[in-house]
């Protein structure tokens, strides 16, 4: 019995441990977000700030255009639910109707998760600026919109939505986009719990895509700006903390309350 | 024309729903690819966007040129460092973190699930920004954590090996989450049956672990080994925003090779060349996988 205990709390000890190694980045963060700027260079460095200020939050929102960075980081994330709402359309045709083509199409969007980024990116680049959309918001938003991962997700679930369900509706005398608005996007409720956040994060966190299309700082977004800061500001270690926290910290709340679907999601998505 | 129209009424209500997105990925995710593949063939740069006449077919010169270009030689060695010291590392600490989780149920494991998971979802810029910090050689934690054991300072952005090993640090921190999801779902679909049996005839704790657990989680690690794979051969951002490649392209990847041509120096066809040769690579890689791995243990 003794043996067992020990074991436990040996397993705890390591969990503990793991767990404080995988915190240090994000506590450093938070703590020297709250620094002044003469603890920057205090030697040894300090975790947490003797004299905590907000000053670099300040000078993040009013010095910086850290606000109109936010702007577009919404902007992108209200586009990208457009498209969380169109992979559903599409993910519910594959499901539900029977039409010709469907198996050769599905199959194509399948093939597009193969495509590495890499070699899609510059001819995106290339279609994009033919389209003459370079520097805009469209141009920006329209090649993520939507994603075969996420249709293929909503087709799965969607296929577990019994036929005669339709067809009473129908018979009901529903129009087929009122079926879907109020009887399919309601059942379909925890597969878009998941989908959102992970949308959320996603469109949140974009950063590659805006950083080529974006010309102008009124584009930017929270981590282009940030980027930026990095290469601008590369010694004002408080403006970078205070700008890293501020995209990091939201998430991690938003995750916080959401994880167990998040994870669960995974568990679904990822394995079976 | 009759039996278009006919097909059209019929069916118009899923061609409807599916029409955009279709439209979308056929744009932005199918043309790409032959673009990609007749640019690569091309010298089309700056010159040939503004105007169509500038670009001229160059046949396999692309190819050439980049098993020439020492800066591409160099980008695919490190790659393959990434690749081989990464890979591994990944699935170990993720398998091992999933097996820490997985022995207890209480809501301290709960909560250390969600911290282990955390750095999956933070901006890749903000953690390069953090670490940035957490590395510099004056002021950063880390040299000052070294110095508590009496080792001297180091220069962990600058050294040519070192400045490698840093990114790969960064890059398990913050994708060690998801696969240890992974693998915390493949255990618990483990059914609690064979390690009674096994306890019943006399296993030990290590013999259940070696002779069950890890087995039993060949169709996990499988899935893990391949998208890390693919993952970490793609190894892009890590080197993009902390190191932008340097010290002197020790740390620059095949895909950061890719992008600094298509989008700083602007040669498109060059770049798309080279990010053929990338997928290649990954297509190879993913077809080993498939040929090495072993017959699945069902249960």
């Amino acid at each position: 019995m003794t043996a067992r205990r020990l074991e436990k709390v040996f397993m705890t000890t390591l969990l503990v441990a793991g767990g404080v190694i995988m915190m240090i980045p994000f506590i450093w963060m938070i703590g020297s977000s709250f620094k002044p700027a003469n603890e920057f260079t205090a030697i040894p460095p300090t975790i947490f700030p003797d004299q905590p200020t907000l000053d670099n939050y300040k000078r993040l929102f009013l010095e910086m255009d850290f606000l109109v960075y936010f702007q577009n980081t919404m902007t992108i994330v209200f586009w990208s639910f457009i498209g969380l709402l169109l992979n559903a359309m599409a993910g519910y045709a594959f499901a539900k109707f029977e039409f010709p083509g469907r198996n050769k199409m599905f199959y194509l969007v399948l093939a597009t998760m193969m495509i590495p980024g890499q070699v899609t990116m510059i001819p995106v680049y290339l279609i994009v600026n033919a389209m003459g959309l370079t520097n805009t918001m469209t141009g920006i938003v329209l090649p993520g919109l939507v994603g075969a991962f996420g249709i293929f997700l909503f087709r799965q679930f969607m296929t577990t939505i019994p036929m005669d369900l339709l067809e009473a509706a129908r018979l009901d005398g529903a129009g087929e986009i009122k079926i879907f608005f109020r009887l399919i996007l309601p059942i379909a409720k925890p597969v878009f719990a998941v989908q959102g956040i992970l949308t959320f994060i996603g469109a949140w966190n974009s950063f590659l895509w805006p950083l080529i299309m974006a010309n102008d700082d009124s584009l930017y977004t929270l981590s282009v700006g940030l980027s930026l800061l990095k290469g601008e500001h590369g010694t004002d270690f408080g403006l970078q903390m205070a700008g890293a926290a501020f995209m990091v910290v939201p998430i991690i709340i938003i995750f916080s309350f959401f994880q167990k679907h998040i994870i669960e999601g995974y568990t679904i998505s990822g394995m079976k | 024309m009759q039996h278009i129209w006919k097909r059209w009424t019929k069916y118009r209500v899923p061609y409807l729903f599916i029409a955009p997105t279709l439209l979308l990925l056929i744009v932005f995710s199918i043309i790409p690819i032959v673009i990609a593949l007749v640019i690569s063939f091309t010298d089309i740069d700056l010159a040939g966007l503004a105007d169509y006449s500038n670009i001229s077919a160059v046949g396999f010169d692309n190819f050439v040129q980049l098993f020439k270009d020492p800066v591409f030689l160099k980008s695919i060695y490190n790659t393959a460092f990434y690749v081989i010291v990464g890979v591994p590392l990944v699935i170990i600490l993720s398998m091992s973190a999933a097996l820490l989780l997985n022995y207890g149920t209480g809501r301290l494991f709960k909560t250390f699930r969600v911290i282990y998971y955390m750095p999956s979802i933070t901006n890749i810029v903000a953690v390069a920004v953090v670490w940035g910090y957490l590395y510099n050689s004056q002021y950063g934690l880390f040299n000052h954590m070294l110095s508590w054991f009496d080792i001297p300072a180091q220069k962990w952005l600058q050294d040519p090996v070192l400045a490698k090993l840093s990114l790969i640090l960064m890059a398990l921190w913050k994708s060690m989450g998801v696969n240890m999801i992974i693998f915390l779902a493949a255990l618990q679909g483990i059914p609690r049956t064979y390690y009674e049996a096994a306890e019943i005839d006399g296993a030990n704790k290590r013999q259940r672990l070696f002779y069950i657990t890890v087995p039993l989680l060949g169709f996990a690690t499988f899935f893990v080994t391949i998208t890390t794979l693919i993952g970490w051969i793609q190894f892009f951002e890590e080197p993009l925003v902390m190191t932008k490649g340097g010290p002197l392209n020790e740390t620059m990847s095949m895909a950061l090779f890719i992008y600094n041509n298509g989008f700083q120096l602007s040669n498109f066809g060059y770049a798309a060349a080279g990010s053929f040769v990338l997928f290649l690579f990954i297509i190879a890689a993913t077809i080993i996988q498939f040929i090495v791995r072993k017959k699945d243990v069902e249960y």
